[in-house]
């Protein structure tokens, strides 16, 4: 198991950098003039070469490449070739934004999901039917559609939650939880619906297993059985499954902070690829994957957990 | 707004259905309504993109001041957007674009997925590991990040980003052509192919091909629904050629004017909707054709129905020894299941006695109704079966029409249960020592220490040497004859007054059969247990049991005690199933010469 953790730990840092490279190239490779971009349309052309110099971008792709790299993996991100702030400061002030509503939409999924899930595997009937039709639909509708109707109805019209904004946790903990409400029901529609109907597929397969109809002849309650021996044992793939939907999770972000006004990395990343801050982006994605390859590994744990023949290698 | 997953169980389906019934599928699939209602928006939302010309004189890209969100009126049927923009029109033309640019992720997913999915399925090794590992990273990394990359630094275009999507989710291709092409080359016929020459490339489009059609008509429908989705998505946020138009840019000048004229909203994020779960319902259905979805049944079979009134096939009730110590008493047990067109009989009017103390055996050959009836006495069937009974007397309780939570109040305290497959038995996530700990603690009212005391002791006393160290260790921990002690071990835990143990011998060595029916006896006589044995084994019956029934098809043939039934059997069923044991006696059994009988039944 330690081993398997640190060979997903290597691949997953092997991951970041790929991604990262390639990101960086692909930036470097545009037709788009950045200097030009920085210092204007009224600028001469000699402010932008000099600009340009300053940055460094006259050098060749390969030295730049190396270059970048070198500082990216000793911890440096570099500048935002807009406004010379930091990257990493940009990145730690939209962080926490971001990673409460992905946290909160991951949290919301794995409780609706559980208990839809279990509840359609338990009863036949039209609950069932009516619970797989639902997450057949609410997959399929973009979640920042629904995002859009709860800003409109929930936020502008009943105003029950506030529309915009973010209130850090520090502050107040009541705003911090109503500022994130709408935006993590928002992305977690979809991951909801995929996890459930794979918990209920798993539930029912347990469900037809041997050792449910011991368990059921020694007088257990139905309840019992299901919410801890059949949801215990149907587990492991829903965990795989929600692990896969957290990487569309932390994309769905992206258009969801749009939606609420949120200033998080997804609308950093946004504002930096329209106007090719490159630093900004490159950083923004190493972000976005290591929380990824993060997640995944807390996956992989919760999947030795569950399973005592893994967590026994 | 997530790659779709990758359908291990269509492609199973696909690869064991028979080819030949493909055909069919969209016979089928034209049978069910809301298919044809997806396919008949479908068709209708592409033509109208197709025919935008035609249904419109109105210029999509061309903005004008004067007619800023100008509202619904003849010239514009829907108003006008936030930049004077006809919206009928911009729907008409976005789902040109919308519509072709998911086809070309549909297109780049296929053409990068098929042939790595049929290389890496059908060659295996090296390569296919490489794809493996390649697809697992691609699919990690979040499409939204990629494509804002790739639109700020490669392209504006939507048709770029959209095929770069469809690199992005080619790996969910990838993986339901591979599934699917590794299950068919297990199939025999792949194997004669081979051995009569013909080519791969050729074994590959006749054999393989036809397999993964249907299952990618599934995926091609999800993807094209996610890149509809997702193209909106990024057109939204304000990327996207400002000359295209397009669901997703209306939705972004929508939100513009979300609070001047939010009716500009609803039409695009309605068509967009539309679209995506009639592709998502059309893939649903056409999954549930393909695997051919039997409905769920929604009958509980806890429950026993009364059936005193029936008399249709009643055998003779045995009630030889009716007395006090009767334990059970079951008169016209039917058993049936729902067959296509009908219903199937499997326990048909079985009647029978356990007095207390008493061990009855229920002899017969497999698909007899022997473990059915077992089932059926502790309301084990699953849900779709229908259970009747004249009677069913537990300890002079009716046991027909107990509810739930009444039976199990019965269930595991008065009546138990050993299984016939040890390892299948124990939940393989729980120690041995919880989930023997559960019952205990809610029959017998105890806390966890008292359980553990308890345990520990009848642990020792089925025969397991380190009662410690099997309480805590997880079922795949221990072989199947500890198991099985295990199993009995958690039976008479709540001290039952009956013990049905359907073949509990069946799956283990032969030397530890015996052992395993030695501990069943010793317990039953310490305790004085009433037992029903299910076997198909007269030596085990000849070992341990007092009365014997033996079933044929669903029905009680004979009941005997196990000294009449030997030595002057009464039904022909019976003699046979004698002789034919007795022909292939194992060499252990002291059958041959004459049955050894059981002490208890010889002082009887």
């Amino acid at each position: 198991m330690v081993v398997f953790l640190i060979r997903r730990l290597l691949a997953g840092i092997l991951l970041v950098i790929l991604v990262a490279s390639a990101t960086y190239i692909m930036l470097n490779y545009t037709g788009s003039d950045v200097a030009r971009n920085i210092v204007g349309e009224t600028a001469t052309p000699e402010q932008a070469l000099a600009k340009a110099a300053e940055l460094g971008l006259n050098r060749p792709l390969g030295v730049r490449y190396f270059d970048w790299l070198g500082t990216t993996l000793s911890g440096d991100l570099g500048k935002s070739w807009f406004n010379n702030v930091p990257v990493s400061t940009t990145l730690l002030n939209g962080l926490p934004v971001t990673l409460s509503i992905i946290f909160g939409a991951l949290l919301l999924s794995a409780l609706v999901s559980v208990v839809l899930g279990s509840l359609a595997a338990l009863r036949a009937g039209w609950f069932d039917k009516t619970v797989q039709a639902s997450a057949v639909l609410a997959d399929s509708i973009p979640g920042f559609l629904v995002a859009l109707v709860l800003a409109m109805v929930v936020a502008v019209n009943l105003g029950w939650l506030p529309a915009t904004g973010f209130v850090p946790f520090q502050r107040s903990a009541v705003e911090w939880l109503r500022s994130i409400t709408l935006p993590s029901i928002a992305l977690a529609f979809g991951a909801t619906a995929a996890t459930t109907q794979q918990l209920r597929g798993s539930m029912l397969d347990v469900l037809k297993l041997d050792y449910v109809r011991t368990l059921r002849s020694r007088g257990l309650s139905d309840g019992r059985i299901v919410f801890k021996h059949v949801l215990r044992n149907a587990a492991p793939p829903a965990v795989t499954v929600l692990s896969l939907q957290f990487i569309g999770l932390v994309g769905g972000a992206v258009i969801v902070e749009k939606v609420f006004g949120l200033r998080g990395i997804g609308s950093i990343a946004t504002s930096a690829a329209v106007q090719g801050d490159a630093p900004v982006v490159l950083g923004v994605v190493i972000v976005m994957v290591l929380i990824v390859v993060v997640v995944n590994l807390i996956a992989d744990l919760a999947y030795g957990w569950l399973n005592p023949k893994v967590r026994a290698e | 707004m997530t790659v779709p997953p990758i359908d291990g169980t269509v492609a199973a389906a696909a690869a064991s259905g028979e080819t030949a019934r493909r055909r069919h599928i969209v016979v089928r699939l034209l049978q069910d309504p809301v298919a044809i209602c997806c396919i008949v928006v479908l068709l209708l939302l592409t033509a109208a993109s197709v025919l935008a010309p035609f249904l419109t004189d109105q210029d999509p890209i061309k903005s004008s001041l004067a007619e800023t969100l100008a509202p619904m009126s003849q010239q514009h049927p829907l108003g006008a957007d936030g930049v004077g923009r006809d919206v009928v029109a911009r729907l008409l033309y976005g789902g040109q674009t919308s519509l072709a640019a998911a086809c070309v992720a549909v297109l780049v997913a296929f053409a990068v997925g098929v042939p790595a999915g049929l290389f890496g399925g059908y060659y295996r090794g090296r390569a296919d590991a490489i794809l493996a590992w390649a697809s697992n990273f691609i699919m990690a990394v979040p499409a939204i990040i990629i494509l804002l990359v790739v639109m700020a630094a490669v392209s504006q275009s939507t048709y770029v980003a959209m095929a770069v999507l469809g690199l992005i989710v080619s790996p969910s291709v990838y993986r339901l052509v591979r599934a699917s092409v590794v299950s068919v080359r297990e199939e025999l016929f792949v194997d004669a192919a081979k051995v009569s020459g013909l080519s791969d490339a050729r074994i590959m489009r006749r054999h393989i091909l036809p397999v993964v059609q249907a299952p990618s008509i599934i995926q091609a429908a999800q993807i094209f629904g996610v890149s509809i989705g997702i193209q909106a998505g990024i057109a939204f946020l304000g990327l996207g050629s400002p000359t295209e138009a397009s669901w997703g840019a209306m939705l972004n000048d929508a939100f513009a004017n979300i609070y001047s004229a939010p009716l500009l909203l609803l039409w695009p994020a309605l068509i967009i909707c539309m679209t995506t779960a009639s592709l998502a319902l059309l893939a649903n259905s056409l999954r549930d054709t393909l695997s051919g979805s039997r409905r769920r049944p929604t009958r509980r079979s806890d429950r026993v129905r009364d059936a005193s009134s029936s008399s249709e096939g009643s055998a003779p009730a045995d009630f030889a020894d009716v007395a006090d110590d009767v334990l059970l008493a079951v008169d016209n047990l039917m058993v049936d299941y729902p067959v296509d067109g009908g219903r199937r009989t499997v326990v048909d009017g079985v009647s029978l006695t356990v007095c207390r103390g008493q061990v009855l055996g229920l002899v017969g050959e497999s698909g007899s109704g022997k473990s059915q009836t077992a089932f059926s006495l502790l309301g084990l069937l699953p849900p779709e079966a229908r259970v009747s009974a004249g009677r069913l007397l537990f300890d002079g309780v009716e046991l027909k029409g107990l509810g739930r939570s009444a039976m199990n109040r019965l269930r595991g305290k008065r009546i138990a249960y050993v299984p016939q497959e040890p390892m299948s038995n124990l939940d393989p996530s729980f120690t041995i020592g919880s989930q023997l700990a559960e019952p205990v603690r809610q029959h017998m009212k105890v806390s966890a220490k008292e359980a553990k005391t308890l345990l520990l002791a009848l642990l020792e006393r089925v025969g397991i040497n380190d009662p410690a160290r099997v309480y805590s260790s997880y079922p795949h921990q221990i072989s199947g004859g500890m198991a099985q002690r295990v199993l009995i071990a958690g039976a008479i835990s709540c001290d039952p007054d009956l013990l049905i143990a359907d073949e509990p011998t069946t799956a283990l060595d032969v030397t530890v059969q015996a052992e395993i029916l030695d501990l069943i006896r010793s317990l039953q006589a310490e305790r004085n247990m009433g037992v029903i044995l299910v076997t198909h084994d007269f030596g085990v019956v000849a070992d341990i049991c007092d009365r014997v029934a033996v079933m044929h098809t669903g029905k009680i043939v004979e009941t005997a005690s196990v000294q009449d039934l030997f030595s002057a059997p009464q039904d022909a069923y019976t003699r046979m199933l004698l002789s034919s044991t007795l022909e292939d006696a194992k060499p252990r059994s002291p059958l041959k010469s004459t049955p050894k009988l059981p002490k208890r039944a010889q002082t009887a």
